[in-house]
C-alpha cells in the first residue's frame, strides 16, 4: 500500500484527465462531475499521506526504466508542503474554473480541463520526484500541459504569448537535461537524499559541478522566474484567470522554486553548496529578483501584469531562503512557498472576477470598487495586506523567519533587502486597497446580471473568498500543528539533521 | 513442426494474401487484407514473444542450412523490429480500410503490393544472410515504388521515379559489395563472416560499398534529397509505411552488418565520418523542417532530420568505452519511436488532407477546435518527434547524449540538444497554427473515425514507449552485439 500511494496521487487527475478528454463538449453535469470528485480525492489522499509522513511513514513508488534510471516517487516531508499546497489549490480553482467557462461562455472545455487536469497531475509529480530524472518527467511535462492552457483563447496575442513561454522553458527544459545527464554520468544515481548526496565527489570534481550547478540553476530559474529569465511571465498574463492562478501560485513558477529547492537541499546540500562557493551568487539573484520585480511591479497601471511582476518578486524569496545558510533562513523560503501559493491565487481570482464581472482591467479603474464587489475586494485587501507583511499574516510569517534567518548566518544585507522589498510592496498594493474601499467611482460600475443577489456568480465568489481566510489562518494559528510553518519545520529539522 | 518454424509466418503470410487479394476483385478484397494485415501482426508479435521468452530462432527453410541454404534468423534486434513492424503495420492497414475509395483502381492495386512490402520488410529483418538482405531489400524498393505512384499526381509519379533510380543505384552498390565478400571469404552467412572477416583491402572496399549503398537508401544527408518529395507525395498511409519502416530497415541492414558482420573491424574512422554526416541530417533536416509551408513536407523533413539521430550510434558506441553501449540501446529505441511517431504524424497529415483538402500549414488554422482528436494525436506524436518526456524519443535522446558524455564526444551531445531545439520550433509552428481561433464561418467539420482512432492510437503507443523500456531492452538483451547489463552507474556511488 505504501508503495503505491505517492503513485496515486499524480495518477488521480491523470485519469480525471483522460476521461475528461472524451467527455462530450455540452456534458457540463459529467465534466463537473469528474472534476470535483477527483479534486477532492487527492485531497483526501494528500491528507492521509501527510499524517504519516509526520508519523515517519516511508512512501515510495519505483519503476525501473533502463540501467539504473527509475521512476521514483517519494512522499517525503518537503515533497508533501508541495503535494498539499496543489492539491488544495487545484480544487479549489477547479471551482473557480467551472464557474469562470460558464461566466465566460468558455469555447473547449473538455480540452481546457482535461489539460488542466494533466499539468496537475505534472505538478504532484514534480513534487513527489525522487530523482533528478523523475523530476524532469514530469517538468517537461508541465510544459507541455500548459501551453494548450496559455494558448487557449486562441487568438494572436495568445498565440505570442505561448510561442514566448515555449521558447523560455523548452529552452530552459534542454538545459536541464544536458545538465542532468551530465551530473549523472559524474556520480551515477541521482535520488534526492536529505541533505544532498555530492560530499564524496566535490574534492574531485569542482569545477564541473560548479558548471552544472548553475546550468541547472539556470534551466529552473526560468520558471520560477529570476532576472533575466522572467520575460515570459507578465506575457503569459493573457490566458484565462484561472490558468494564470495556477501558473503563478500553484505550477509553474512554483515548480521552478522547488526544482531549485531540490538542487539546494537534497542533491547538492547545504554544505557542498558553501563549499563550492554558489551560494552568495544565488542570493545575489534573487534579492536582486526580488527587488527588480517589486520596481517593474509598481509602474503597472494594468492590474494582472502588476501581479505578474509581483509574482516575479515573490517567487525569489522562496530561493532566496534556499540561498541563505541556516534552518531558520530554509523555513522561512520553505513556508513562503505555500503562503505565497494561497496569497497569489487569492489575488488572481480576484483579477478574474473583475475582469469578468464589471470589465475592468486596470488599476486606475478600480474607484471604489468594494461597494460593488465587497467579498472580493475584502478578500483582495486580506492577501494584500499579507504580501505586504503586516502581522499577523501569513506573508508576516515567511519575512520573519528569513529575516531571522539571515541575522543568524551573519547575512544583515537581507534584512535591508527585505524590509525596502517589504516596502515597496506596501507601495504598490496598500494604494489598490485605498482606492477600493475610500475613493468614490469615477463611473457607474456595470449591475449584477438578471437580478442576481450576490456580487458574482457564486463559484467564482467561494475561492477567493476561502483562500483569503486560509491567509488569515495560515498567519493566526501558524503555531498549531499541521500549519505550513509546523511543516516547513519539520522539513527544516530533518534537512539539517536535528532530528 | 519445430517452434523456430514459426518465422516463416510473418513473411509468408503477407505474400499470401497479397496474392489472392490480387486475383480477387470487389468487397471481400478489404475483408481478406484486413485478415492478412491481423495475421500478419500476430505472426510478427508471436516471434517477438518467443524470442522474448528464450532465446534466438533459428530457422533454416526446407531444412537446408547454411552456407547452401536459405537460413533465416530472430535475435533480439531483429524481434524488436519485427514487432515494430506488426504494430506499425497493422495501424496502417486498418487505417487504409477507409482512406481509398472503396472499390476504387487505388484501393485495389494498393492492397496486394502493401502486403508485399510488409512481407520483404519482415523477411529483411529476419534475414540471415547478406545476400538475402539484399533481396528482401530489392523487394521493399519494388513494393514501395508502385505504391508511391499511386497518388497519381505528377509530383508523385516524378519523385517515385526520381526514388526508383536512387533506390537502384543504392542497391547495386550494396550487391557489389556482397560480391566482394562473398569472393574473398566465401561466406554470405552473418554469423560465419563475422567470424571468417579479416581487414584487408577488399573487406574494407566492400563495407564502402555496402554502407555507401544503404546510405543512399536510408536517405542520410547529404544523399536525402530524394526522400522529402516522394514521402510526401505518397498517398498518407504509404507515406507512413516509407517513413516508419522502409528508412528504418535500411539503417537496421547498416547496424546489422556494423555491429554483427564486421565488428572485427576497426571502422572507428569511418564511424566518425557517419556521425558527422547524422550530425548534418539532424541540423539540415530540422532547419528545412522549420521552413516548409506544408505539412507533409515538414514532417518528411523531420524524418531526414530523426535519421540522422539514428546514425549517431556509430561513433558513439565504442566498445573500448564502458558503457558507451548504451548508445546502442539508444539508437534501436530512437528508432522504434521515431517509426511509431512519423507513421502517427503522416497518418495525422493524411486526414487534414482528407477533411480540407490541402496541407497547407498556413490554412490549417483551428485544426484544434474543428478536429480535436487529430490534432491531439499530430501533438502527441510531436512530443515523441521532439523529444520531450515520457516519449520513447526522450529516452532515446537521453540515452545517446549519455553516451557522447561517456565517450566525451560533447559536439554530438551539442547537435543531440539543437536538434531538439529546432523540432521544437517546427512542431510548434504547426500547433500554433492549430490552436488559433479558426475563422468566424468556419464550416463544422468531422473527422473520420477508424482514421482518426487508429492514428491516436499510434500516437498514445509512442508516448508512453517510455515506460516500455525495460520490456523492448529485455527483448533487445537477447544475444545484444553489446552488453545490456553492465552500464555500472550504480556501483559507483559509495
Amino acid at each position: 500500500m505504501n508503495e503505491w500511494l505517492p503513485l496515486l496521487i499524480p495518477a488521480t487527475s491523470l485519469i480525471a484527465a483522460l476521461i475528461i478528454f472524451f467527455v462530450d463538449e455540452e456534458s457540463r453535469g459529467l465534466r463537473t462531475f469528474v472534476n470535483l470528485t477527483t479534486a477532492s480525492l487527492k485531497v483526501l489522499l494528500v491528507v492521509f499521506l501527510l499524517i504519516g509522513v509526520s508519523r515517519g511513514e516511508n512512501y515510495r513508488f519505483t519503476l525501473p526504466l533502463f540501467f539504473g534510471f527509475e521512476i521514483v516517487l517519494h512522499a517525503d516531508a518537503l515533497s508533501l508542503l508541495f503535494v498539499s499546497l496543489s492539491a488544495l489549490l487545484w480544487l479549489v480553482t477547479t471551482i473557480y474554473a467551472i464557474g469562470y467557462m460558464d461566466v465566460s461562455h468558455g469555447h473547449d472545455r473538455s480540452r481546457f480541463f482535461g489539460f488542466f487536469s494533466l499539468c496537475v497531475s505534472a505538478t504532484t509529480g514534480i513534487a513527489l520526484a525522487g530523482n533528478l530524472f523523475t523530476f524532469l518527467v514530469f517538468y517537461e511535462l508541465l510544459t507541455i500541459t500548459t501551453y494548450p492552457l496559455v494558448t487557449h483563447r486562441g487568438g494572436a496575442d495568445a498565440i505570442k504569448a505561448g510561442r514566448i513561454y515555449l521558447i523560455y522553458t523548452l529552452g530552459g527544459g534542454a538545459l536541464l537535461l544536458v545538465a542532468i545527464v551530465w551530473l549523472k554520468s559524474i556520480v551515477g544515481a541521482a535520488n534526492f537524499v536529505t541533505g544532498g548526496m555530492l560530499i564524496p565527489f566535490v574534492a574531485s570534481h569542482q569545477l564541473e559541478l560548479t558548471i552544472i550547478f548553475t546550468m541547472l540553476i539556470i534551466g529552473f530559474g526560468v520558471k520560477a522566474a529570476l532576472i533575466p529569465l522572467h520575460g515570459w511571465l507578465p506575457v503569459a498574463m493573457v490566458a484565462p484567470a484561472p490558468v494564470s492562478a495556477l501558473l503563478h501560485a500553484v505550477a509553474v513558477v512554483k515548480a521552478g522554486a522547488f526544482g531549485i529547492m531540490r538542487i539546494v537541499y537534497d542533491v547538492y546540500g547545504p554544505g557542498v553548496c558553501t563549499e563550492l562557493g554558489v551560494r552568495p551568487w544565488l542570493a545575489a539573484a534573487a534579492a536582486a529578483t526580488i527587488i527588480y520585480g517589486s520596481m517593474r511591479a509598481l509602474r503597472q497601471d494594468d492590474f494582472k501584469r502588476r501581479l505578474a511582476y509581483s509574482t516575479v518578486s515573490q517567487v525569489s524569496y522562496i530561493i532566496l531562503g534556499a540561498a541563505i545558510i541556516g534552518p531558520l533562513a530554509t523555513v522561512g523560503g520553505l513556508v513562503h512557498l505555500f503562503h505565497q501559493g494561497i496569497m497569489k491565487i487569492t489575488m488572481f481570482f480576484v483579477a478574474g472576477n473583475l475582469a469578468e464581472e464589471v470589465h475592468i482591467k486596470k488599476i486606475s479603474q478600480m474607484n471604489g470598487l468594494g461597494r460593488r464587489m465587497p467579498i472580493t475586494m475584502a478578500s483582495f485587501s486580506i492577501a494584500a495586506c499579507a504580501m505586504v507583511g503586516i502581522p499577523p499574516m501569513a506573508g508576516f510569517i515567511s519575512k520573519w523567519y528569513l529575516g531571522l534567518g539571515a541575522i543568524a548566518a551573519g547575512q544583515g544585507w537581507v534584512v535591508a533587502v527585505l524590509l525596502g522589498s517589504t516596502l515597496l510592496n506596501a507601495a504598490y498594493f496598500l494604494p489598490i486597497v485605498y482606492r477600493v474601499w475610500f475613493k468614490e467611482p469615477d463611473v457607474p460600475f456595470d449591475p449584477p446580471e438578471n437580478g442576481r443577489k450576490l456580487e458574482i456568480h457564486l463559484y467564482l465568489l467561494i475561492p477567493p473568498l476561502f483562500t483569503a481566510l486560509c491567509v488569515l489562518a495560515a498567519g493566526i494559528f501558524a503555531g498549531m500543528p499541521f500549519s505550513p510553518l509546523a511543516w516547513a519545520k519539520l522539513i527544516a529539522l530533518r534537512e539539517y539533521g536535528l532530528q | 513442426m519445430t517452434q523456430s518454424s514459426i518465422l516463416i509466418w510473418p513473411v509468408l503470410l503477407p505474400l499470401i494474401f497479397g496474392t489472392v487479394v490480387f486475383l480477387i476483385r470487389g468487397r471481400s478484397v478489404l475483408l481478406l487484407s484486413l485478415a492478412g494485415a491481423i495475421g500478419t501482426a500476430l505472426a510478427s508479435f508471436r516471434v517477438s514473444h518467443a524470442v522474448h521468452q528464450s532465446f534466438t530462432l533459428v530457422h533454416e527453410v526446407g531444412g537446408w542450412g547454411a552456407p547452401l541454404g536459405i537460413v533465416l534468423r530472430a535475435d533480439g534486434l531483429a524481434a524488436v523490429m519485427l514487432g515494430l513492424s506488426g504494430l506499425v503495420g497493422l495501424v496502417i492497414s486498418v487505417y487504409s480500410l477507409t482512406y481509398f475509395k472503396s472499390g476504387s483502381r487505388k484501393q485495389q492495386l494498393f492492397w496486394p503490393i502493401w502486403l508485399l512490402l510488409w512481407g520483404g520488410l519482415n523477411g529483411l529483418f529476419i534475414s540471415g544472410d547478406i545476400f538475402n538482405l539484399y533481396v528482401t531489400l530489392e523487394l521493399v524498393s519494388l513494393g514501395a515504388i508502385p505504391l508511391i505512384a499511386l497518388a497519381g499526381t505528377r509530383d508523385a509519379i516524378k519523385a517515385s521515379l526520381r526514388y526508383l533510380l536512387l533506390a537502384l543505384l543504392g542497391s547495386m552498390s550494396y550487391l557489389f559489395g556482397v560480391g566482394l565478400l562473398y569472393m574473398r571469404f566465401g561466406v554470405l552467412d552473418l554469423a560465419m563472416l563475422g567470424n571468417a572477416i579479416t581487414p584487408d583491402l577488399t573487406a574494407y572496399a566492400a563495407i564502402a560499398l555496402m554502407i555507401g549503398g544503404l546510405i543512399i537508401k536510408s536517405a542520410l544527408f547529404p544523399m536525402h534529397f530524394w526522400l522529402p518529395p516522394a514521402h510526401s507525395s505518397a498517398p498518407a498511409p504509404v507515406s507512413a509505411a516509407l517513413s516508419g519502416l522502409v528508412v528504418t530497415a535500411s539503417f537496421y541492414m547498416v547496424a546489422r552488418l556494423w555491429f554483427y558482420a564486421f565488428p572485427a573491424l576497426d571502422l572507428a574512422k569511418l564511424g566518425q565520418l557517419i556521425g558527422l554526416l547524422g550530425c548534418g541530417a539532424i541540423l539540415w533536416g530540422g532547419w528545412q523542417a522549420m521552413r516548409q509551408e506544408r505539412l507533409k513536407m515538414l514532417v518528411a523533413y523531420s524524418t531526414v532530420s530523426q535519421i540522422g539521430y539514428l546514425f549517431l550510434v556509430f561513433p558513439l558506441c565504442n566498445t573500448a568505452v564502458e558503457g558507451s553501449g548504451i548508445a546502442w540501446s539508444g539508437s534501436i529505441l530512437f528508432a522504434v519511436s521515431h517509426a511509431i511517431a512519423k507513421s502517427g504524424a503522416f497518418l495525422a497529415a493524411g486526414i487534414f488532407i482528407n477533411v480540407y483538402g490541402h496541407d497547407r500549414i498556413s490554412e490549417l488554422r483551428g485544426a484544434g477546435r474543428q478536429l480535436p482528436m487529430v490534432t491531439f494525436a499530430f501533438a502527441l506524436a510531436g512530443v515523441n518527434l521532439m523529444g520531450l518526456p515520457p516519449s520513447g524519443g526522450f529516452v532515446g535522446k537521453w540515452m545517446l547524449l549519455k553516451a557522447a558524455f561517456i565517450t566525451g564526444q560533447w559536439g554530438y551531445g551539442v547537435v543531440i540538444v539543437c536538434g531538439g531545439l529546432l523540432a521544437f520550433c517546427y512542431i510548434f509552428r504547426v500547433l500554433e497554427q492549430f490552436m488559433t481561433t479558426p475563422d468566424e464561418n468556419a464550416p463544422q467539420l468531422k473527422a473520420p473515425v477508424v482514421m482518426t482512432y487508429s492514428v491516436l492510437s499510434l500516437a498514445v503507443v509512442a508516448v508512453s514507449l517510455g515506460f516500455f523500456t525495460p520490456v523492448l531492452l529485455g527483448v533487445l538483451g537477447v544475444d545484444s552485439p553489446v552488453s545490456l547489463v553492465s552500464f555500472a552507474p550504480e556501483a559507483l556511488l559509495p
